[in-house]
């Protein structure tokens, strides 16, 4: 039966159970559906208690990360019909605690976020007066890649390395900070550095390259890494030849 | 049914699973990930080749004949072939990420990663026929 | 203050093995390590072997391709057995056997190659 699919998915309730177990529906599946329409039906008609992120539903907001059959997925961008008629299982997104259901707690990569600084970092800020800081669209492309992200956490997810040492500061956070060291803007590169030059923040990067494959957004954080290792090492260079500064 | 649910000073204890040890056997890219990895160990052996024959070629006519000779055994041939598919696959796994790591400017514009990799396996193919020219010229 | 440990300088070395190896080594153990041994060509007579040794240029990319590609196996190696197998507690025994291996390796390649000029 092509208009109908067997969706199991991953069930977590703390304050009932101490492992994860799988509830399995049958639900229509009609071409236009994702993953995440389905999930909703779950919910509105045959189980209330299933708990789940979400909110744009269009792939800018990057609440609905999950895993979808092994993959990590945005569930607002996966069609239901290609997994037709299944069974399509469903559950949370790897490598984060689970809390309940689908959700997991992403308090880690929030405070790895903030320990990089993705802001405009300067000495001193420009009076208004003095007008606006000028930037080429030559001088965007430089970064506007790195700025696509939207913090779904699918290369977290992705990443073995962040599986296998969660101090690992991870894929977004680096591309992330690279979005802010290669603005023209920005003059915050060094105290970066600081936080990504430890042996958790880029150097525990081994280049598996999961992380760009995954990324809904093309970022392509393996990229931003491999780049920000060769700035790094250049750097360490010149700190141990001149440390009293160039 | 209800087993024990246990709880943290603040909430309802959170799952955290670990990866599997075969964590690498769950993707074929993952497996292709390790494999390039693995290509390491068959540069490490042919470093070792290279110096046996090294030291044949030092020690005389007799020492590199029976270099040769040890070369051709089956085990050291099918190592030696199995080196070289792994050779092959680490030029090309590491011609491909190049050229994401080398940002190359030519004054403000970035050259295209294409371009780098091209040049990366142009310049394979030149040092290859310079090794062949090297060797097998007399 | 960027932070100081040795992964930068291992990295660098690492990637420069990487290339050096990609690009000299399919050739070489193409010749050496199947074609000679399977007859498809005739290997060089010993003399210009020891000719090739003796010339400074070729002993000196030989040397950098020895070195570096045994830096490159190195570091490699010690984070494919840090993380595929996860044996963090081992983790300076692992680096002073690949790091230290290296170096032995390179040792007796400059040895070598020092004796054949």
């Amino acid at each position: 039966m092509r208009d109908h699919i067997k969706v199991q998915v991953a069930r977590y309730l703390p304050e009932k159970q101490s492992e994860q177990t799988f509830d399995e529906h049958e639900i229509p599946c009609p071409k236009d559906w994702v993953v995440l329409d389905g999930l909703n039906y779950i919910k509105d008609r045959i189980d209330g208690s299933l708990s789940f992120r979400w909110s744009c539903r269009m792939g800018i907001c990057g609440s609905c990360g999950m895993t979808v059959n092994g993959e990590p997925k945005l569930t607002c961008a996966t069609f239901l019909a290609e997994y037709a008629p299944g069974p399509i299982r469903i559950e949370p997104l790897r490598n984060f605690p689970i809390i309940r259901d689908l959700i997991v707690d992403i308090g880690d990569f929030m405070r790895k976020l903030v320990s990089v600084k993705p802001w405009i970092v300067r000495k001193y800020e420009k009076p208004l007066r003095d007008g606006e800081y000028i930037q080429t669209p030559q001088e965007l492309d430089e970064f506007k890649q790195f700025s696509m992200c939207i913090n779904c956490m699918l290369c977290y997810a992705a990443c073995p390395v962040y599986g296998l040492d969660p101090k690992f500061i991870g894929p977004a956070a680096i591309a992330l900070a690279q979005r802010y060291n290669l603005d023209n803007r920005d003059e915050g590169a060094a105290q970066r550095m600081e936080v990504l030059s430890e042996h958790a923040g880029m150097w525990g990067c081994t280049f598996v390259g999961e992380c760009t494959k995954v990324c809904p957004k093309h970022v392509d954080p393996a990229g931003a890494i491999q780049r920000y290792k060769l700035t790094g090492a250049i750097e360490s260079m010149k700190a141990f030849f001149m440390p009293r500064g160039a | 049914m209800s087993d024990s649910p246990t709880y943290t000073d603040y909430h309802p204890r959170w799952l955290r699973r670990r990866p599997s040890t075969y964590w690498w056997l769950e993707k074929p890219s993952y497996l292709a990930f390790v494999l390039r990895e693995g290509s390491c160990l068959f540069v490490g052996w042919f470093v070792v080749y290279l110096l046996l024959m090294f030291r044949g070629v030092l020690q005389g006519d007799a020492a590199y004949q029976e270099f040769l000779a040890w070369s051709a055994r089956p085990s050291v041939l099918a190592l030696n072939i199995i080196s070289f598919l792994f050779l092959v696959y680490h030029a090309i796994t590491f011609f491909d990420a190049a050229p994401r790591a080398l940002a190359v400017h030519v004054g403000k514009t970035r050259v295209p990663e294409r371009v780098v990799g091209v040049s990366h396996y142009a310049a394979w193919l030149v040092a290859s026929l310079l090794v062949f020219w090297l060797v097998l010229g007399s | 203050m960027i932070k100081r440990h040795p992964e930068p300088l291992l990295w660098m070395l690492f990637s420069a093995g990487g290339v050096v190896s990609a690009m000299l080594m399919p050739a070489l153990v193409f010749l050496f390590g199947v074609a000679f041994p399977l007859g498809w060509l005739t290997p060089p007579d010993r003399e210009h072997m020891r000719g090739l040794l003796a010339n400074p240029l070729v002993a000196l990319v030989l040397l950098g391709l020895c070195v570096l590609s045994l830096f490159h196996w190195a570091h490699r190696f010690r984070h494919t057995l840090y993380d595929g197998l996860q044996i963090k507690h081992l983790e300076e025994v692992i680096a002073t056997i690949c790091y230290g291996g290296a170096v032995i390796g390179s040792a007796a390649a400059a040895y070598l190659l020092w004796q054949g000029l």
